[in-house]
């Protein structure tokens, strides 16, 4: 076994702790802004309170290959675990987007936002183990553990995820790993249409083949083929495509995941769509007028992500309308990045539903101080 | 109360004769028995609401129930409250083959749904051991596990949305596809055993049915060989579908029982079964085979054909069984503990099997770490449960000690909530009364289960923790 690359180390918990139970005694509460690396400061609605530093609260706490788990301060960088892992042929399995380089495990956890990989490994959720957390009254907490079966009281580990610190300030996480692929291609067809590269995902659905990544942008559908030599191989013969170059490949992934596309560029407001895979395109976008010497990319109104289950969209929409849309079809609309970040950028909760949310954030943290209004309005 | 419940239910959906009622008296932990007030078997989900609305108006708690399999006492009746039996609920409302996903009602037992999808080339992963019998909506409940949940992950990796009732009887839908706005609740009321809502509508995740299944059988004589070995396997990158070791006294038993062909001298056995496409599986299969030679295995075995592959399970499998062949009663135990920890817990479990003088036989889920000491006993003996009940709080105290959980698959139920005053302190219970609170205020829904009082804490504290920390001295910390 090879000795893990150090990664910094500081234990700031009573300093944290210490911040919320102030913040919580106060007479009039102060509201809490937590920040771990700062990379999503763009996401969810606009961040009000007083900074919390979480990303200080920083180390690699355990790691045992043979295990699978990783159990890491939350402030610890994402870029550092992935090293550790990657020494060891391992890596997680949801392919957590980094934004920046300062992307911490904590912020991945409480955005919940998987990577190109996800609807074939799972999400973060199902990669969560354990989390130490500390609730809005500053009382530091454990849920769940350091092992995979682990059914003793509520699964509030996973609760953490996406929650986007509304619930609990995260200290510590522990995630399960997975060996990585010993082989990995990436195929490309010409597509004109996504409905097109829709056709493709949903004929490939059914079938046990080694996918690991499927989009669709600018006219042209790439797969991403993982496992052994001979599983891909197979793959790519009996699907077809061109192959790309390891390099290729692997950058195109990387960008999409890391939202460095040129389609990404730009202030114009970017639009999730989450939907069942299969479902027909049905969203007229308008392709966005930008300088003609651009990219050819920027001018892409839609990007398939998920084999079709994640759409990322830009230009003139209507979002109430796409949220009817998406709503109809049992899927969602996050207003991702850009734009109006005062109004609701999830999309709205059933009233009985929203209501159970309010009950569970004064469950958590009764004054109403860690990152309120974050997820929504009167969160 | 049975009056309000006549006006809308059926005749037979309200049970209330004592001789009818003593069927739902227990569930798979049978040591434990009551008898509820009254048992109701509704068919719709609008029955459910209505049924939750009487019993919020009135006070009266609400037990769940589907098959009645689960090894905790979760379905343990109410003395004064109703058990909700979903098991008429039990269609199969839609497949989706594209999606690949099941639309099914929480009655539904859990093999029919692959059985029902087969023919699509498709399967529902999560295989607890009760699977022929088990529902879903338990399965829901518990976040039930199996000898799959290596590679496969439990209940809560392959659910995508739950519709359920509240104890206002109000209908929430929870998840969704991918993943779904606000809060991931779809894994909050996954194994919260009935105490925040009834599941009356699941969605489940199918897969493509593996094209090619090997099993490997090898023998070692040590246990700590045999735990090496699946540590090398895992390092190596082989997450395989099943990777099952059983001690000495599993493989007499079993190996009497039902002829499998293992080794009865053999320390340990290890079963590991490699699934996916033929490629990867015929490498996968010559890596494993070297790794368990490196490790010092005195015998390994491949399946030949299918015959010889359901042989190498059939020991397994009826090993609880088996086990209950050679003695009168026995009482499964359900801790994780981290794989490093194995030869340690095995050894201590040995040391404490001779102090008690109550034979332990061993299966354990190694690719996981879950545990299942089965503890040999007499009911008739006087105090012999007690004790038996005594080694297994020890035991599982243990794999605290090493870094573990009290329960990887059955839940706590009424069986552990003691353990859960050491596995959790005062902060985290009353955060999950908390938790709880916010979906049910009067708290009715399987009131007494899972998570325990600060009184009930005191009590078992005063028992127990003054010997806690320094109880297992000799034991590495891991």
């Amino acid at each position: 076994m090879s000795i893990p690359t150090p990664t910094p180390e500081a234990d700031c918990q009573q300093a944290l702790q210490q911040r919320v139970q102030t913040a919580y005694a106060q007479r009039q509460p102060q509201p809490l802004c937590i920040i771990g690396g700062d990379s999503k400061a763009f996401y969810g609605r606009e961040a009000v309170g007083e900074p919390l530093h979480a990303g200080a609260h920083c180390g690699v706490l355990d790691y045992d290959p043979s295990e699978l788990v990783i159990t890491a301060r939350a402030g610890t960088r994402m870029h550092a675990v992935q090293q550790l892992l990657a020494a060891e042929q391992q890596m997680l399995g949801f392919e957590p987007p980094r934004f920046s380089a300062t992307t911490t495990v904590g912020g991945a956890v409480a955005a919940g936002l998987s990577g190109p990989r996800r609807p074939y490994a799972g999400a973060v959720r199902d990669f969560v183990l354990g989390v130490k957390i500390i609730n809005g009254k500053g009382e530091v907490m454990r849920f769940g553990g350091q092992v995979m079966k682990n059914v003793a009281g509520f699964d509030i580990a996973r609760l953490m995820v996406g929650a986007m610190g509304t619930l609990g300030v995260l200290l510590e996480v522990s995630l399960r790993v997975m060996p990585q692929p010993q082989a990995e291609t990436t195929c490309r067809f010409a597509h004109r249409q996504p409905q097109q590269a829709i056709a493709l995902f949903n004929q490939l659905a059914a079938r046990p083949l080694p996918l690991s990544a499927a989009a669709w942008s600018d006219g042209t559908t790439r797969l991403r083929w993982s496992g052994n030599q001979a599983a891909v191989r197979n793959a790519v013969q009996s699907i077809g495509g061109e192959e790309e170059s390891d390099a290729a490949g692997r950058a195109f992934w990387r960008q999409l995941r890391d939202h460095d596309l040129p389609f990404f560029g730009g202030e114009q407001p970017l639009l999730r769509y989450a939907v069942r895979a299969g479902t027909e395109v049905e969203v007229e976008v308008e392709p966005r007028k930008t300088n003609a010497n651009a990219d050819t990319n920027a001018n892409a109104a839609q990007l398939l992500d998920w084999g079709g289950a994640q759409r990322w969209l830009r230009g003139a929409i209507n979002l109430d309308e796409l949220r009817k849309i998406a709503a109809a079809h049992g899927g969602h609309v996050t207003h991702f990045r850009h734009g109006d970040r005062q109004g609701e950028v999830f999309q709205s909760l059933s009233a009985p539903l929203h209501a159970l949310h309010r009950r569970l954030k004064r469950a958590f943290d009764p004054a109403g101080i860690l990152n309120p209004s974050r997820l929504y309005a009167d969160l | 109360m049975a009056r309000r419940l006549r006006k809308f239910l059926p005749r037979d959906a309200v049970i209330a004769q004592p001789e009818a009622l003593r069927v739902y008296e227990c569930d798979g932990l049978s040591a434990y028995r009551q008898l509820p007030k009254l048992v109701i078997l509704p068919r719709t989900v609008a029955q459910v609401q209505q049924v939750m609305r009487v019993c919020n108006e009135l006070r009266v708690p609400v037990v769940s129930r589907g098959a009645g399999t689960g090894l905790s006492g979760g379905a343990l009746p109410h003395a004064d409250g109703i058990v909700l039996s979903l098991a008429n609920m039990n269609a199969l409302l839609q497949i989706d083959a594209v999606h690949r996903t099941a639309r099914v009602q929480p009655g539904i037992r859990n093999l029919a749904v692959s059985e029902a999808v087969k023919h699509l080339g498709l399967f529902y992963a999560p295989d607890p051991s009760s699977q022929i019998a088990c529902t879903i909506g338990g399965n829901v409940a518990e976040n039930a596990g199996g000898v799959h949940c290596l590679k496969y992950g439990l209940t809560v990796h392959n659910i995508l949305s739950l519709t359920i009732v509240t104890i206002d009887g109000e209908l929430l839908t929870l998840g969704g596809g991918l993943d779904a706005p606000g809060y991931d609740l779809l894994a909050l009321l996954i194994g919260s055993e009935g105490m925040l809502g009834v599941v009356v509508e699941v969605t489940l995740k199918l897969l493509p049915l593996p094209q090619s299944v090997q099993v490997l059988l090898a023998a070692f004589d040590t246990v700590e060989k045999a735990a090496d070995s699946v540590a090398a396997l895992i390092a190596d990158g082989i997450i395989a579908a099943g990777l099952e070791m059983m001690d000495n006294p599993a493989i007499r038993a079993a190996e009497d029982f039902t002829q499998a062909g293992y080794p009865r001298a053999a320390a340990a056995l290890l079963l590991c079964e490699l699934d996916g496409i033929p490629q990867q599986v015929a490498a996968e299969v010559a890596v494993a085979r070297r790794i368990f030679q490196q490790h010092g295995a005195v015998e390994i075995r491949v399946a030949r054909d299918e015959h010889e592959r359901a042989r190498f399970w059939s020991g397994r499998k009826n090993a609880f069984p088996a086990v209950g062949r050679i003695t009168p009663d026995y009482y499964c135990i359900d801790g994780t503990i981290p794989r490093k920890a194995v030869g340690a817990v095995l050894r201590q479990i040995a040391r404490w099997s001779d102090e008690y003088g109550l034979p332990v036989a061993n299966v354990f889920h190694a690719g996981d770490g879950n545990l299942h000491p089965l503890i040999l006993y007499d009911a008739n003996q006087p105090g012999a449960l007690q004790k038996t009940e005594q080694l297994g709080g020890e035991i599982l105290r243990l794999c605290l000690a090493v870094g573990g959980t009290i329960t990887g698959e059955h839940g706590v139920g009424v069986e552990k909530v003691g353990e859960m005053c050491v596995q959790f302190n005062d902060h985290e219970r009353a955060q999950m009364h908390a938790v709880r609170e916010a979906f049910d205020p009067k708290r009715l829904l399987n009131p007494g289960k899972a998570i325990p009082t600060l009184a009930r804490c005191a009590e078992y504290n005063a028992m127990h923790v003054h010997r806690g920390a320094t109880r297992f001295a000799e034991i590495e910390r891991l």
